[in-house]
């Protein structure tokens, strides 16, 4: 029986060697290991052998099962295997061929600046608030220490709707309105549209976009406006930016400034982009007029602040290279799309 | 500004400092400068000749060929086409290999066969014109009068074509720099030099001014002083090359010498000045008064101007002869044969100034400077230097004496001198006498604690003023950069929050954001097709618009976004699809101020896009907002919108918005050739109606029974009716109901359609038996019936 047993063995390895696909080596299984199969014969005779026999025989036949199932598992796998390769392998696709896109639009390149700067000042701790934009003359004049017929307003053509009521020609309305409601600690941003009587050219426009900037608490200095505009300036233009602050006038700031950054093209030497001054001048600043806070209620012998504002355009113009203002409010499709 | 550095040299020492050292300086201690400009630095090799010998061209009548000596070791041979050259003349020569202004490169070459080494040059070639020369012509080789003139020697040398003019931006808190001499005050500080302002002082007069004027001031309110001299036998003639020089380097074009002397003075000092022919002084007596009323005045612009009483003019016992501060009259004015005139050096009232020239709609130099409220004590030295120049200029002769009607405020100003208190604000620590030395440099006299500025300073006012002229002679870039102590929580408000969520929301939907105008033409509502007595036609009106275009604050967002679609459309973008979060402004009844509210608005045309796309994305943002309730409801009734394609969009009773195909005519008044669907829906609403952020359902843990409902109804029932009669019969175990077909056609019968439904039903606790499912569904149908809906046999 051993023998018999040991021709199986043979038998089967030679013929499980043969098998290239599924169903046929199923069938070898059923032959040599199925109820009726083969071995299962053989093994059905053990009966008739002797009790010293039984034993060695048993074990054989084991063996003889295990090294047959063994076969047909690593033979099924290496068919699996084959079976999968060739369905990869027509299934390959020109993956050089379009996508297929989901509709997605974008924002206005101005929201999209906006909201950077929004965030650059909000992890600064500052809010951001808002304003009316038909406004009283007073808020946006009066009480920013523009008196009536005071020079400074021919430098903001105004829309006037009737003698108190006008078009804010710039955000600073919102700082007095802001510091009417809350008390210091103050430390506020306010974004929105101002309006000039400007006729409408390539740098122009009767209305664009300002981002106002206040400050004011106990013991705020003129180096802390300078140290938060020099941080600002470094995370929306790169660490390197470089920036400068010259003296300036405006009614309701003292000291004021203009705060300049260097040339990106030509980092001071003066070019063509910076029309040869080496700096391009970037926004207007300075600690807030002791007057102003007292209009607003806040004893200036108390507390201090300092305040800015930003022309939104001319940050988005310069940020990506833009040349025409116009272009911010035509809104064409393929202009929308780079950004 | 325009400074000339030739002239601000006579008052302070800025040899050896380049022009851009001077330009960063001076910007960085507070007067901007905007750029320079070095006179002829275009102009290389070109120098003065002598015409030896002028001889005719042997090939050509128009020709001359000229021996020019210029120094050389011969004399070089030009050929000129210029008739008006002799020999004897001198003339600027441009040698072989020359620059002229806009580039021209001047080489030599032949012209018809001779040699020709280089150009004689006229006045427009050298970039001049005869109000700078005015001896020389205009067409015709610029024949040089020049004293002293050598061959060879330089042309910028010998026509005095050698000064830089800076420009300077000043602000509207200095006009005491609108002068040279104001410039030089701040040059000295900034450079730390010595400052040399002489005064004024006329050496020989005759005569007395009383003898032949009197001035009256009136209005003292509106003009602080007014200070007069007189000049007699005055001769009229161009002025002397220096002045021309300098009044040309500043931009002001020389006229004559005693137009030339106010101008002068205007410049060096900031006071403007008025020269008026004593002749036409009716009873030889100035009175300074406010216009009466209906009175008219013809100014030196030939123009008749109306006045009103709160106009101040100079005028005589007859009728006004100038608009104080503005314009002179043309009657008054410096003619050939004028013998004796009135130089008037006077203060007015800014704003009064302002007014006027505004009124007026005449804003002159004059006025530009009054308006910023001059310096009372100017006057005086103002009107001396322009005697002293009649003098030096041998124009006339000065009458003696002078007449000062002086209302002005002589208060001195005290300022407080808080050493740390300034330190505290700048953030710098400067000791008090630094702070001194700084103000004393600025002409501030200290006493004690406080600090008195000089008159000329009116711009200081405040211990905050007294911290700006210490930071910026300190140094702004010495200042250091800190940051801001004590913590504050920066966050985005709710509504803030709500504005990027329906961004995001829109975006990842497909829109894309764009940004309009919040003014419109009152036009626009009859592109909208909006009635004549539509509450939307009320907006606020701007009362002085750039144009009508832009004449009134938005009632409405639709015209803007009809304009980006039409634009769109007609610059050939296949299809759009647009959003904006805008703002319309309500006037409100009994309120100064408009209602400002915020409108998201869609807009979209071309493939893909129709009424139901729309829909789904309003339906979307909707969802996405957390809005539950929401309806849409047929209207036909809109103007702008298709009567058979419009919604009114509903949250609970609230109506929020608006959704349809625009009108046909709407799209056709806005040159759009397709369909285009608008949606707009107020911000402001649907914030208020967002429910909260809900908590979580656990996931079902029993199966779900399905059961699809094939139904007719007639063709006019909204799906809407069918869909709430399901939910209405089913029941609360009803989890979702959707449409999934609509028919019409041969298979119905007319003016009927087949409407399908897939329902969804699941009971939380247990799994629903067929016997529920079946009796739900029959509630369904039974609630169908009622609203002439059959199951479809």
């Amino acid at each position: 029986m051993l023998n018999a047993l040991q021709n199986i063995k043979e038998q089967a390895a030679q013929a499980l060697a043969q098998v290239s696909d599924p169903k046929a080596l199923e069938e070898l299984r059923v032959k040599y290991l199925g109820k009726k199969g083969e071995l299962t014969g053989i093994l059905k005779q053990m009966g008739k052998l002797s009790a010293e026999e039984r034993p060695k025989v048993g074990a054989f036949a084991n063996e003889v099962r295990a090294s047959i199932e063994a076969l047909i598992e690593e033979k099924a796998a290496a068919l699996k295997a084959a079976l999968q390769e060739q369905k990869l392998k027509a299934e390959r696709l020109d993956v050089t061929m379009p996508g297929k896109a989901a509709p997605m639009g974008k924002p206005h390149p101005l929201s999209k600046v906006l909201d950077e700067v929004g965030e650059i000042f909000l992890g600064m701790g500052f809010s951001i608030v808002e304003g009316p934009e038909v406004e009283l003359d007073y808020y946006n004049f009066e009480a920013l220490n523009i008196p009536k017929n005071h020079p400074a307003r021919d430098t903001q053509d105004t829309f006037y709707i009737t003698e108190n009521v006008l078009l804010r020609t710039q955000t600073s309305p919102v700082q007095v309105r802001t510091m009417e409601k809350q008390k210091p600690p103050i430390r506020v941003i306010a974004p929105g549209r101002v309006y000039r009587s400007d006729a409408v050219d390539a740098t122009h426009s009767p209305l664009f976009h300002q981002i106002e900037g206040l400050v004011v608490d106990k013991g705020v200095t003129m180096a802390d406006l300078k140290g938060t505009l020099e941080m600002f300036t470094k995370r929306l233009y790169g660490e390197d930016s470089v920036v400068r602050f010259r003296p300036h006038h405006f009614p309701f700031t003292e000291p004021s400034a203009e705060m300049d950054v260097q040339c990106f093209s030509c980092h001071g030497e003066g070019c063509r982009l910076c029309k040869g001054e080496g700096w391009i001048e970037l926004l207007g600043c300075g600690m807030v007029h002791p007057k102003v806070l007292s209009n607003c209620g806040i004893d200036p012998e108390e507390y201090s602040g300092f305040a800015f504002g930003i022309g939104l355009e001319r940050l988005v113009m310069r940020r990506y290279n833009i040349d025409d203002l116009r272009l911010f409010y035509e809104n064409d499709l393929r202009f929308l799309d780079q950004f | 500004m325009n400074l000339s550095m030739k002239w601000l040299s006579d008052y302070v020492d800025v040899d050896g400092i380049s022009p851009r050292q001077f330009a960063e300086a001076m910007t960085m201690s507070g007067s901007k400068v905007e750029g320079w400009d070095t006179e002829g630095s275009e102009i290389k090799n070109v120098v003065v000749g002598h015409l030896l010998e002028v001889v005719p061209h042997p090939d050509s009548d128009h020709l001359v060929i000229c021996q020019v000596d210029v120094g050389a070791q011969s004399p070089i041979q030009i050929v000129t086409g210029a008739q008006n050259v002799k020999a004897g003349d001198w003339v600027p020569v441009a040698l072989h290999d020359s620059y002229l202004p806009g580039g021209v490169h001047i080489k030599k070459g032949k012209l018809r066969g001779v040699e020709s080494n280089g150009m004689l040059c006229s006045l427009s070639e050298l970039g001049l014109t005869t109000h700078d020369f005015p001896y020389a012509i205009e067409d015709g080789i610029f024949l040089l009068e020049e004293p002293d003139l050598k061959v060879g020697q330089d042309i910028h040398e010998a026509i005095g074509l050698n000064d830089t003019c800076v420009e300077f931006e000043i602000t509207s808190n200095r006009p005491d720099c609108l002068s040279i001499t104001g410039l030089a005050r701040e040059a000295a500080a900034t450079f730390q030099k010595p400052l040399r302002l002489p005064v004024p002082q006329v050496e020989k007069t005759s005569d007395d001014i009383h003898q032949h004027l009197k001035v009256e001031v009136t209005a003292p309110d509106l003009c602080p002083r007014y200070v007069a001299r007189m000049v007699k036998n005055i001769k009229v003639e161009p002025s002397p090359r220096w002045m021309r020089e300098r009044l040309r380097a500043c931009g002001v074009r020389p006229i004559n010498n005693i137009v030339d002397i106010t101008n002068y003075v205007m410049l060096e000092y900031g006071q403007p000045m008025h020269a008026f022919d004593h002749r036409f002084v009716a009873g030889g007596k100035i009175v300074v008064r406010r216009a009466n009323e209906g009175e008219e005045l013809e100014t030196l612009d030939g123009i008749v101007r109306k006045l009103t009483p709160d106009m101040l003019v100079i005028a005589d016992v007859e009728k006004p002869t100038a608009v104080a501060g503005v314009m002179g009259g043309e009657y008054s004015g410096i003619a050939d044969d004028t013998n004796t005139i009135v130089f008037e050096s006077a203060c007015f009232n800014g704003p009064s100034v302002r007014i006027t020239a505004k009124n007026l709609g005449m804003r002159t130099e004059a006025s530009g400077r009054f308006e910023k409220q001059l310096d009372p004590a100017t006057c005086i030295p103002a009107v001396e230097r322009a005697c002293q120049l009649v003098e030096l200029l041998g124009a006339g002769e000065v009458i003696g004496g002078m007449i000062d009607v002086d209302n002005s405020d002589k208060t001195e100003r005290r300022i407080p001198l808080e050493a740390d208190w300034i330190n505290r604000f700048i953030g710098i620590d400067l000791s008090k006498e630094e702070m001194c030395q700084i103000l004393t440099r600025l002409e501030c006299k200290i006493d004690g604690d406080v600090v008195i500025p000089p008159s000329f300073r009116s711009d200081l006012e405040h211990k905050a003023d007294i911290a700006e002229e210490i930071a910026r002679f300190y140094g702004y870039d010495k200042i250091p950069t800190t940051a801001i102590r004590g913590t504050a929580d920066g966050q985005y408000t709710t509504e803030q929050k709500f504005q990027h969520s329906v961004n995001s929301i829109l975006q990842a939907q497909g829109l894309y954001e764009v940004s309009t105008y919040s003014f419109i033409s009152p036009k626009y509502y009859d592109k909208i097709r909006l009635p004549q007595d539509s509450l939307y036609r009320n907006s606020v009106v701007i009362s002085n618009p750039l144009g009508e275009d832009t004449s009134v604050m938005r009632t409405t967002t639709l015209p803007s976004m009809l304009e980006v679609l039409s634009r769109n459309y007609n610059n050939r973008n296949k299809s759009a699809a647009l959003y904006e979060v805008g703002t319309v402004y309500l006037p409100q009844e009994g309120k100064e101020l408009p209602d400002e509210r915020a409108v998201i608005t869609l807009g979209m045309y071309g493939e893909g896009h129709d009424f139901f796309s729309l829909k789904g994305i309003v339906e979307t943002l909707l969802n996405r907002l957390n809005i539950k309730g929401y309806s849409f409801s047929a209207c036909s009734t809109h103007p702008s919108f298709h009567p058979g394609r419009c919604a009114e969009i509903y949250v609970g009773d609230a109506k929020v918005g608006m959704i349809g195909e625009a009108h046909p005519t709407v799209a056709e008044n806005y040159a759009i050739g397709t369909r285009a669907y608008i949606a707009y829906l107020d911000m402001g609403l649907l914030l208020a109606n967002a429910a909260p952020e809900s908590g979580y359902h656990p996931l079902p843990k029993f199966p779900a029974s399905t059961r699809d409902l094939a139904l007719i109804c007639d063709d006019e029932t909204p799906v809407a009716v069918l869909e709430n009669a399901i939910r209405e019969g089913v029941g609360k175990i009803l989890e979702d109901v959707s449409l999934f077909d609509v028919y019409r056609g041969a298979q119905v019968a007319q003016g009927k359609k087949s409407v399908a439904y897939s329902l969804t039903m699941r009971a939380a606790d247990r799994t629903l038996t067929d016997e529920e499912a079946d009796a739900a569904v029959k509630r369904a149908l039974k609630a169908l019936d009622k609203v002439g809906a059959q199951l479809r046999s």
